[in-house]
């Protein structure tokens, strides 16, 4: 009797999962049929397999440009965010003094601000960069990339200064009276410790760079630098009115997405509670 | 000794300053002048003039009907969407935490939507809200439900409701599952050894052991309920007739569309004071509960 109603339990529990899902099986298939089919019932499986609308769209978007584009802004940016906020933010926990101390309350503070409030000044700041001191920062995923290192500094030191209060000094001191410098005592001893929290980092910037919209919206503008995002919404303002090849769009953007989390899900789970809950 | 400290200062600049310098040209300096140029009108061409016009462009903010119609709007969406994506977090976090052999699994399914970007997720649902439901009413007779709920000044806002929810009930459920792993099993034993039932275990021992998971959930939906924009844009793009244009969309919409980069930029300002009241009230409760603790 008590087996019969876990199972049930158990079986009910996965279609109200499937259910949840839902929304993903519509495009999937869909993406599969012709417009006539599509339209007689939407919630059917497709009655032959036709690839068709996949290869387009993948021509269509430029999907493996955009891919390409996305891959060396996402991992770029975090992997100097990761640097730099580490290093800042073991210096301002160590040398604890009045400077310090602003700094970081700096960092805290400006997370606080929506990024509604900075595009517009923002835009003018690298106008400037671009105009008068000749910079390439607009237009090119090098100037995105610099914005995103910018933007993603508050958190990244804020998640690693609270990790490298919890770890105690005496190893960093013994290895400074064998003669390491900063830069060794920091790189040998104290980033392996930092592991946890920049695998916290890591996945929390994935998930913000990866679906980010508006910033790359603004800074880049050229059809070679688009991202996934980007290449997705312009994509949209095409074809709307052809939702088979819109939606085999779709399914190819969200791809990407699967792999990512299926591969590394237990991090992105447990990265996703430790940042929310500090 | 002065030898050492210089040497001292130095390596604090060359691990400090790097990002200092970079998220003061990113940060700092555009906000600082974001607050100048709230002061000033101005349609964003350089060759043209910008003009002083004192706080004006703050007191026009009020006569505004669509700006204050959108923040109506955003205002019933934040509410009722809090509510509902806590209520669904919640309930998933209940059901994921019991002892079912498929937790895991459901668990990876619930939270998968909050991976996919809301750009994204809105155009999901767009079809599914608009062409979708329209070809369901006619398939099965219930056009008076099932229409395309998207050209629809009501059902538009519920649509942006329901996907907002689609996409972070997984994500504060993650939140709430840390909550209640922390309540101790002997405490809940204890409960039901005096004879608690399922109702009075829930609401007199879980419910107030969970209290920081409900504070941080609730400001933290509350947050990006309020700032939402990527699935506006994607989802109904403010339309129609702008019914559910919401704050963020609203500024985008006044500096880049209409070009009053002053003006649009006041709005901006006054949604990083609501943004950032709304996060001071959290943290100022978060410290207090953590004092009663």
């Amino acid at each position: 009797m008590k087996k019969t109603r876990s199972i049930i339990a158990n079986i009910v529990l996965i279609l109200l999962c499937i259910l949840w899902l839902f929304p993903v099986y519509i495009i999937v298939v869909n993406a599969f049929k012709n417009r006539a089919e599509l339209y007689e019932n939407i919630l059917a499986f497709p009655k032959n397999f036709s690839f068709k609308y996949y290869a387009e769209a993948m021509d269509k978007m430029e999907i493996l440009n955009a891919l390409k584009n996305s891959l060396i802004v996402t991992i770029i940016s975090i992997a100097i965010i990761i640097v730099l906020a580490s290093m800042c933010a073991w210096m301002l926990a160590r040398k604890d003094n009045k400077l310090s101390k602003i700094i970081f309350s700096v960092f805290v503070a400006t997370m606080l601000i929506p990024f509604q409030t900075l595009m517009m000044p923002l835009m003018q700041v690298l106008g400037f960069g671009r105009d008068t001191l000749h910079l390439p920062v607009v237009n090119t995923l090098g100037g995105l990339i610099f914005c995103y290192i910018g933007f993603g500094a508050s958190m990244s030191v804020f998640l690693f200064h609270g990790f490298v209060k919890s770890i105690p000094v005496a190893l960093e001191e013994a290895a400074t009276i064998d003669g390491c410098t900063k830069f060794g005592v920091f790189w040998r001893i104290v980033f392996p410790m930092l592991k946890p929290v920049t695998m916290t980092v890591i996945i929390l910037d994935v998930i913000w760079i990866w679906n980010d919209y508006l910033l790359p919206s603004l800074v880049l503008s050229s059809k070679a630098n688009r991202t996934i995002p980007l290449s997705t919404a312009n994509f949209f303002g095409q074809f709307t009115i052809q939702w088979n090849l819109a939606m085999a769009g779709l399914t190819l953007t969200i791809i990407p997405v699967i792999i990512f989390y299926l591969c590394a899900q237990k991090y992105i789970i447990k990265g996703v509670a430790a940042g929310a809950v500090k | 000794m002065k030898a050492r400290r210089k040497k001292d200062a130095a390596w604090y600049c060359l691990f400090v300053l790097p990002l200092v310098a970079v998220f003061t040209i990113i940060v700092i300096i555009p906000f600082f002048i974001g607050i100048g140029y709230s002061f000033f009108k101005w349609d964003g061409l350089p060759i043209n003039p910008k003009v002083f016009v004192g706080i004006s462009n703050y007191t026009r903010l009020f006569s505004d009907s669509r700006f204050m119609t959108s923040a109506v709007h955003t205002i019933i969406f934040t509410v009722i969407a809090v509510l509902l994506i806590n209520i669904l977090g919640l309930t998933f976090a209940m059901i994921v935490t019991s002892r079912l052999k498929t937790r895991n699994v459901a668990r990876t399914m619930l939270f998968m939507p909050y991976l996919i970007g809301g750009l994204i997720l809105g155009y999901i649902w767009k079809f599914i809200l608009g062409d979708g439901l329209k070809s369901l009413g006619e398939a099965f007779g219930m056009e008076n439900v099932f229409f395309n709920w998207l050209i629809d000044k009501n059902m538009a806002l519920v649509a942006l409701i329901i996907v907002a929810a689609w996409q972070m009930a997984g994500y504060i459920m993650i939140i709430y599952i840390t909550g209640i792993q922390g309540i101790p099993d002997d405490v809940i034993e204890a409960a039901s050894v005096d004879g608690a039932g399922f109702w009075q275990t829930l609401f007199r021992i879980k419910f107030p052991l969970i209290m920081p998971s409900f504070t941080i959930c609730l400001f933290m939906t509350l947050s990006n309920c309020f700032k939402i924009f990527d699935t506006n844009l994607s989802l109904t793009g403010g339309g129609p007739n702008n019914a559910t244009e919401m704050f963020a969309m609203n500024i985008y919409n006044e500096i880049f569309k209409l070009n009053n980069y002053g003006y649009g930029q006041a709005k901006a300002i006054l949604f990083f004071i609501v943004v950032a009241a709304i996060t001071l009230v959290q943290v100022s409760i978060t410290k207090k509960k953590e004092v009663a603790m």
